[in-house]
């Protein structure tokens, strides 16, 4: 493992039950680089992201994020999802609680900040998203595209070092994609640490450091973005290319 | 121009008494047959029960306008063709279905805690109650009061509990068991589907026994086994090991009812409390059981008014509940025969009680649905 990676996965593998979904996945991340994951359906890079905060349980090979190895011991997983923050497909906010109530709850229960503190950064959460006006909504008031802004801003308040994205705009209508991939590229040059899993090649080409391309549990290839679009190496990146870039 | 856009009346037959009733009671033949037969019904059967209950009935006086003192001096008796209920037997025995055989010179204690009692619960049920958090600490503290007001301490006089009886222990195995249940419910639904096994068996093992016995059994089991299971010379008060028996009844169905509710959570609100860093206690606390009870308020009424009416079980150990203290009043021969009175009397003070947490219910849902939309996904 190279000294600078802030993320860095060796050997991994991983199964659900009989099926093996990660085979020996190796990945080293810098600090402030920017991944991007691709890949088909199935081929495991949702999977490989939810470890690296322990949502899954790897079984074989070591994870380290941020000089913590990801074992079975509880207080490494806290400290590391302290530190990593995600943001989720279905947004997953908790829809009881308004949306500065969302914001606030991480901060005031795991950090001990105090309830005014908490609120005013919540605000400042939602100046970087662009919905301050939405504080003391419910979740179920607000479009997709403001829900997923809102996860995003909750994930920011706990000051993470690593942004996780998991699919964050495959459940938006397509006039509201440009609103969320515009804060994530602001996030991009504020010179956040980023995982994209995504489709969204236009984003990957002007934000990306990397592309990983994922089949069937493996990483395929890893190259720049240029060289990932325009000379690919694999027959597979090539098909997957074609697939997506010409519709 | 505009008048294409304008918006019209509805025509005449669809609104205002007229057409709801044809809308509703007569829109075909037999709606009109099953509507006129209904109506046949309460027209008969209105006028006949508030007669009997209320027009024709006995308060204190008979229709001589002598004070009734035993079933002979019923108007009902004397005159079966024209009178009605016999109220009297309430009357005179008012204080044993409100406080059993509680000691008249210490009854203050009772009415104490039942004004207590509504302090304490009413500003729990609704959110919007002035200085509900003030409130809120007065009802922790609620059980203790009462516990030593009933009960006698601190310089109180102590009042054995054989000598309570009527509303005052159908209400306190109700709100205790209600009260104590919920707490337990919840610690077991999450123990059934906690990851650890041994947590889970032990949880399930205990809910499915629970249910798999009949509350008698449980109430058997208190009276008779419990004791065996404590140390020597440790006597445990009777109504104690009855409210025992009632609570872990209740809260083996709570929990159920509860993890109905869990199990309508979203796998993803679990992740999402996970990534941003809450501990399996601030995730349960602040994200899953909120919404999980939430959903699952209506059944949790229901099996809360279900408790609260098999109390009346309590009489096969020899507790005297309100059915009790009534079936006692039956057995004197002063009043034999007024059995209509008693058991209409007992009926609608269970049924106050239980209409009134079915509205609750009802109310709630309906706030819990216009307030917040919960439809996130």
């Amino acid at each position: 493992m190279s000294e600078d990676s802030i993320i860095s996965l060796q050997n991994v593998n991983k199964w659900f039950g009989d099926f093996h979904v990660l085979k020996d996945v190796d990945l080293q991340v810098k600090k402030k680089e920017r991944i991007v994951v691709c890949g088909p359906s199935g081929s495991g890079k949702s999977t490989m992201i939810r470890c690296i905060n322990r949502l899954e349980e790897h079984q074989e090979g070591t994870i380290i994020v941020d000089g913590i190895e990801l074992t079975g011991n509880l207080k490494n997983i806290d400290s590391v999802r302290k530190e990593v923050g995600m943001v989720f497909q279905q947004f997953n906010l908790f829809p009881h609680l308004s949306v500065k109530e969302n914001i606030t709850l991480a901060p005031i229960w795991v950090k001990k900040m105090p309830k005014a503190e908490a609120e005013e950064l919540a605000m400042q959460q939602l100046e970087i998203v662009k919905i301050p006006e939405q504080a003391d909504k419910y979740p179920g008031q607000l479009s997709g595209g403001q829900q997923q802004r809102v996860a995003i801003a909750r994930s920011l308040a706990m000051k993470p070092n690593i942004m996780l994205f998991d699919e964050p705009t495959s459940a938006l209508d397509p006039e509201m994609i440009k609103e969320v991939l515009d804060v994530m590229i602001d996030l991009a040059e504020g010179g956040m640490t980023m995982i994209v899993v995504t489709h969204e090649m236009g984003f990957a080409k002007t934000v990306a450091d990397r592309m990983v391309f994922m089949d069937e549990g493996r990483i395929v290839e890893q190259a720049v973005p240029e060289k990932f679009f325009n000379n690919p190496e694999s027959d597979r990146t090539k098909l997957f290319l074609s697939q997506i870039l010409n519709h | 121009m505009n008048e294409i856009t304008e918006s019209r009346k509805p025509p005449v037959a669809t609104t205002g008494i007229l057409g709801w009733l044809r809308m509703n009671l007569f829109s075909n033949w037999i709606n009109s047959l099953v509507s006129l037969f209904v109506l046949y019904i309460l027209i008969q059967f209105i006028p006949w029960i508030l007669n009997w209950t209320i027009f024709a009935a006995d308060f204190k006086y008979n229709f001589n306008g002598v004070e009734i003192t035993d079933r002979t001096m019923c108007s009902r008796v004397l005159d079966p063709e024209n009178g009605g209920a016999c109220w009297a037997i309430i009357y005179v025995r008012f204080y044993q279905f409100m406080y059993g055989f509680y000691p008249r010179d210490e009854v203050w204690r009772v009415n104490l805690s039942y004004i207590m009692l509504a302090v304490a619960v009413v500003p729990l049920l609704f959110d919007k109650f002035p200085f509900r958090k003030h409130f809120l600490k007065f009802t922790y503290v609620f059980p203790v009061i009462a516990f030593f007001l009933l009960n006698g301490g601190l310089g109180l006089e102590p009042v054995s509990t054989n000598k309570w009886g009527g509303l005052l222990v159908t209400l306190v195995l109700g709100c205790t068991g209600i009260a104590l249940a919920f707490p337990l419910g919840i610690v077991l639904a999450l123990g059934r589907r906690s990851n650890l096994p041994v947590i889970s068996m032990m949880c399930t093992l205990f809910i499915e026994f629970i249910r798999g016995v009949p509350l008698i059994t449980l109430l058997f089991f208190g009276m008779v086994m419990l004791p065996l299971f404590l140390p020597e010379g440790v006597n445990m008060d009777g109504l104690a090991r009855v409210l025992v028996a009632v609570t872990l009844f209740q809260s083996a169905y709570m929990a159920e009812v509860i993890r109905g509710g869990l199990q309508a959570i979203p796998q993803g609100q679990y992740e999402a409390a996970r990534s941003i860093g809450l501990s399996y206690w601030q995730m349960n606390m602040k994200i899953v059981l909120p919404q999980a009870i939430r959903i699952s308020i209506p059944s949790i009424v229901n099996t809360s008014i279900g408790l609260f009416k098999d109390t009346t079980l309590v009489i096969i150990v020899g507790l005297l509940d309100l059915l009790g203290i009534g079936r006692g009043a039956l057995a004197d021969t002063t009043w034999l025969g007024l059995a209509y009175e008693v058991y209409f009397f007992v009926s609608l003070v269970f049924f106050i009680f239980t209409f009134a947490m079915s509205r609750y219910s009802l109310y709630l849902e309906k706030k819990l649905k216009t307030g917040i939309n919960m439809g996130a996904d």
